[in-house]
């Protein structure tokens, strides 16, 4: 860790201990919408770290994670409605289920050289067929949904995940910045350059004598088990599970598109782009109703319209210009 | 001062930085005694439910009106919540922030569900127009009302309402299949198929329970399945659009059934539905709730809404229009009441409601101790040259049911 | 037995006309190597297209097939001139952001134009089948079929026989070979895009007689096209139309004996056993 903080530069530092302090402090002020914004925010900057190591540092696209999501948030939520064990316990069970099936999904894709989009197509094969399973599964409900209920006994209490948006606010602050110190990490540990190895060029990896599929496998390892957290505290802040919501190809879409606009491969890129897309979105709902514009879709055509020019200016994400522009080191893709 | 408090919210999320946020000034939740009942209403508007959000979202346009002539005042925010439950939570707190004192949503249970958690946290009532899913009034939120049945409620008195046609039509069924989508709307009605066809004492034979995929293209595989077991009548639980499929594929796969019966499901009695079949999208019968045609009020919000929305019908629309309307109706009913906009206040009156006129077939609204509307009695509603019509009970009808239905044969 | 072979010749027809669709993915995800998660999208508005045409000057949609088409062309042309092309050669996820934009732009586009309800386009044999025995065959899948058969076999006459087919066989070939042998590669991509949404025109237009036009269409036809496209083989012209026709199958088939909510599990389960197996596709080239 210390490596990190070292190589981070004087201005660095100060601007991320600034944006923590700044965040901590931010319940003081802010009203509860921003609150519940900021911990959409927090929530995708989470995920997009997690994919971020599969696609950023090991290259390898994913379109379905939201079998993980799911997985992970199915697991706990089941467990603790059928069962009433926690999440905090659950947790630990909801991780190895969901890791399972990364290590499943990246096994097979890479034993048998599926890669680009061809893997990616895995992905969404994995994910739609999960979905159609839990569309059939009793005990969790089927398609009709699994719900927690808000007055059995503890379940508002925070060592079940239940209670005010300040919980949730700092659990998902709390995960989006552990997520983005572990990835700065791993970044750093000879793990991380084996990654970045196999990113740029899988053959000379392995003529330098790197195990290509053992690599890509700890990614997935690390990628779907975060994922799958991510999944715990969905279902425990919506506290209602539907397989056609969490496990929709649509999930894991939205999940990777903050850290492609913020910048691939990058430790702040999914942070930034979480930072621009959940407020945009917003943004524009407000924009639109200061406009007196009250038909439906004409937000969500904005919405695309800035995807494909945000792109098209800043195909390497926003993160590393804007770093340039701040005169910050060390964000190079 | 609410008005500065949302410009300087909103600003610090359009500048995108959680720095903006600790300029904002001590916020806290606004209430102003108003007069009028300031009403959130959030629906689907777009995505995948955009079809149904539309249709209730024209019931909410023309609320106010009709409202005020019964002598209620509510001002309303239209909230698109764009099928997304992210966004009707973040949505619902925006609304409630900037002065909202009670939520109308969502028509389906996902989202509805989202703004129950933020409902619940701020006291600030929701009064759920459409939702099925039974759990919706059994998790224990206080600050929830329901004036919808839930989908056993659906089945239940759906199949009495099947009992009662069988009755008045003198058809003789022997056998059924119920085809229903495996969505969370399709599968609350099975799980209460399955508790409830056993029990009802009907006098055919269910032969099978058929899922199938509401992502399906067409539905040609499921009706030759159908038309293998060759059943009298057709129980169906359709979305909107899966409705045509399924008519079109029985009728080219010239399998005629006694009756098409949905115990209430959309689908069967929308616009787009009779577009597409013509005369073919005539005597299919659907059991379920069902604006009044006979009450005062749902008459006062009919020629509203023909005078506001002349593209639509007001038959085709009603079910859809009604619920919203009565939603918005429980809340500045109750408003009224209490005298109040306070949210615990409020919702006392909600749950002390017994409003006797309201748009919707059945006697007075009231909520039990969980907020469910326990008594919602289902209509049986036959397409009758092209418009839904109420058949049955006698004393709401307009029309006598014809069944079994004639043929598609010779119907064009 | 008759009722099995009822499903299968269900499965057969509707199979071609996805397979049509598929192919207008396969030629611009073969040659270009443009991964186009916008392609569902775009059929859904040849649909509307059709529908519009249908409603407003009652021409059917085997007549307007051609001007669609054609039309489809001119705006992948124009498409590939201007947003695309930066894009060509980049990387996935980078076209796949892109695309993913545009579609969010052009189902809600529809959905502010359109509104939401299904466009039905109701021809005056839209309800009538071919009884042969105890089978059922619907008329509209018959033509659908058959105009898809035919689209898909001038597309492959083009490929085969015509300098400017031959050379985009040649840029998917060897890009650099292409390039330094003289062929103006940014026109052919051009060309290729174009091609590549006159059979998503084409495929629309038929689709549109099998299926009613909606905005909520579109997300599920770009997941079909990108599985039928690799379980057929990638730049497969014949494997698109027979991989098609295998999803066509083998979901009728599962829905009609196991479940029908369950039958898209199957296509995905094909597709994963075809990636894992054969991950060039059924009758595509070595990879």
């Amino acid at each position: 860790m210390t490596n990190i903080w070292h190589n981070a530069g004087a201005r660095g530092k100060l601007l991320c201990l600034l944006l923590l302090a700044v965040l901590v402090a931010t319940p003081l002020a802010a009203d509860r919408y921003l609150l519940s914004v900021l911990i959409l925010v927090f929530y995708f900057a989470y995920l997009g770290q997690a994919w971020n190591l599969l696609m950023g540092f090991a290259g390898q696209l994913s379109l379905g994670h939201a079998l993980y999501l799911g997985l992970g948030a199915y697991t706990a939520t089941a467990l603790w409605t059928l069962f009433g064990i926690g999440p905090w316990l659950g947790v630990f069970i909801a991780i190895p289920v969901a890791a399972a099936a990364g290590m499943f999904v990246g096994w097979l894709g890479w034993r048998f050289a599926i890669e680009g989009v061809y893997f990616a197509l895995l992905t969404i094969a994995f994910a739609e067929f999960t979905r159609i399973g839990f569309d059939h599964l009793q005990v969790t409900g089927a398609s009709a949904g699994l719900f927690l209920s808000v007055n059995s006994p503890g379940s508002d209490k925070w060592w079940n995940l239940g209670g005010g948006p300040l919980l949730y606010y700092y659990l998902a602050l709390i995960l989006a910045a552990g997520a983005t110190f572990l990835v700065a990490y791993l970044r750093q540990s000879p793990l991380g350059y084996r990654w970045l190895a196999v990113r740029e060029d899988p053959e000379a990896a392995r003529a330098v004598g790197i195990d290509i599929f053992r690599a890509r496998m700890i990614a997935m390892l690390f990628s779907a088990s975060m994922t799958a957290v991510g999944g715990v505290f969905y279902g425990f802040y919506y506290r209602n599970l539907f397989p056609s919501q969490v496990f929709d190809i649509g999930r894991s879409i939205e999940l990777i598109l903050a850290p492609i606009i913020g910048g691939l491969g990058t430790i702040f890129g999914p942070v930034v782009g979480a930072l621009i897309l959940t407020p945009l979105g917003e943004s524009l709902t407000a924009l639109m109703e200061a406009l007196g514009i009250n038909a439906p879709g004409v937000k969500l055509i904005f919405y695309g319209l800035m995807l494909m020019v945000i792109i098209s200016l800043r195909p390497d994400g926003v993160w590393p210009w804007l770093a340039r522009r701040l005169g910050l080191s060390g964000a190079r893709k | 001062m609410p008005i500065d408090h949302r410009k300087l919210s909103r600003r610090s999320v359009l500048a995108g930085t959680a720095a903006g946020a600790v300029l904002l000034g001590a916020p806290g939740i606004v209430r102003a005694q108003t007069k009028a009942l300031k009403i959130a209403v959030l629906l689907p508007r777009s995505g995948y439910l955009a079809q149904a959000g539309q249709s209730c979202h024209r019931g909410a346009l023309v609320a106010p009106s009709v409202l005020s002539d019964f002598g209620h005042k509510v001002e309303l925010v239209h909230i698109d919540m764009e099928s997304n439950p992210d966004v009707a939570r973040t949505q619902a707190e925006r609304a409630i922030n900037e002065g909202a004192q009670c939520i109308v949503g969502a028509f389906d249970s996902a989202g509805t569900l989202a703004i129950a958690q933020v409902c619940e946290q701020r006291k600030v009532p929701l009064v759920v127009n459409i939702a099925a899913a039974p759990q919706l009034t059994e998790q224990g939120y206080k600050y929830l009302v329901r004036n919808f049945p839930t989908g056993g409620m659906l089945v239940r008195n759906g199949l009495q309402q099947i009992q009662a046609l069988i009755d008045t039509t003198k058809i003789a069924p022997k056998t059924a299949v119920f085809l229903h989508a495996n969505d969370n709307f399709g599968m609350a009605q099975r799980k209460g198929m399955d508790a409830l066809f056993p029990k009802a004492g009907l006098p055919f034979k269910l032969l099978e329970s058929i899922p199938y995929d509401p992502k399906a293209q067409d539905l040609s595989v499921e009706v030759t399945k159908i038309r293998g077991l060759n059943p009298d009548l057709l129980l169906v639980v359709t979305r909107a659009a899966d409705a045509i499929k399924l008519v079109r594929d029985t009728v080219r796969q010239k399998f005629q059934p006694m009756a098409i019966i949905s115990p209430g499901a959309p689908g069967l009695y929308d616009e787009e539905f009779y577009k597409a079949l013509g005369p073919l999208a005539d005597y299919h019968v659907d059991a379920l709730p069902w604006a009044n045609p006979k009450s005062k009020v749902t008459q006062a919000l009919e020629a509203a809404f023909t005078k506001q929305q002349p593209k639509y019908r007001f038959p085709v629309e009603c079910f859809n229009v009604g619920f919203t309307f009565d939603a918005l109706l429980i809340a500045a009913d109750a408003f009224k009441r209490a005298g109040t906009a306070d949210g615990p206040e409020l919702m006392k009156a909600l749950m002390a409601t017994d409003l006797a006129d309201h748009a919707m077939i059945g006697p007075p609204i009231k909520f039990d101790a969980k907020g469910q509307n326990v008594d919602i009695p289902s209509s049986c509603v036959q397409n009758r040259n092209r418009t839904p019509t109420v058949v049955l009970p006698a004393d709401a009808a307009t029309m006598a049911p014809v069944l079994p239905m004639p043929p598609w044969q010779g119907r064009t | 037995m008759a009722i099995t072979l009822n499903v299968i010749v269900q499965g057969v027809l509707t199979g071609l006309v996805y397979g049509l669709m598929a192919l207008g993915l396969s030629v611009i995800f073969g040659v270009m190597r443009v991964v186009n998660f916008a392609h569902g999208e775009f059929t859904v508005i040849a649909m509307y297209a059709a529908f519009i045409l249908f409603e407003m000057l009652g021409l059917q949609p085997l007549i307007v097939l051609l001007p669609i088409a054609a039309a489809f062309f001119v705006v992948g042309y124009l498409l590939q001139r201007s947003l695309i092309s930066p894009f060509v050669g980049r990387a996935e996820h980078e076209q796949f952001i892109l695309l993913v934009g545009l579609a969010t732009v052009i189902v809600n586009g529809l959905l502010l134009v359109f509104g939401p309800d299904a466009r039905p386009i109701n021809l005056p044999y839209s309800f009538d089948s071919y009884a042969i025995g105890s089978l059922f065959i619907d008329k509209v899948r018959v033509y659908a079929a058959l105009g898809a058969f035919a689209v898909a076999a001038a597309l492959f006459l083009f490929f085969r026989y015509t300098r400017t087919g031959t050379a985009i066989r040649a840029c998917a070939d060897n890009l650099t070979g292409a390039a330094v042998v003289g062929l103006d590669v940014k026109q052919l991509y051009a060309v290729t895009f174009g091609l590549g949404l006159a059979c998503v025109g084409a495929a629309g237009t038929l689709m549109a007689t099998i299926a009613d036009a909606s905005p909520s269409l579109a997300q599920a036809y770009t997941l079909l096209a990108f599985t039928i496209v690799i379980i057929g083989g990638l730049g497969s012209m014949v494997g698109a139309l027979v991989g098609g026709v295998l999803i066509g199958v083998s979901e009728a088939l599962a829905g009609f004996y196991i479940q029908p909510s369950m039958k898209s599990m199957f296509s995905f389960a094909l597709l994963i056993i075809v990636l894992v197996l054969r991950p060039q596709g059924l009758l595509g080239r070595r990879l």
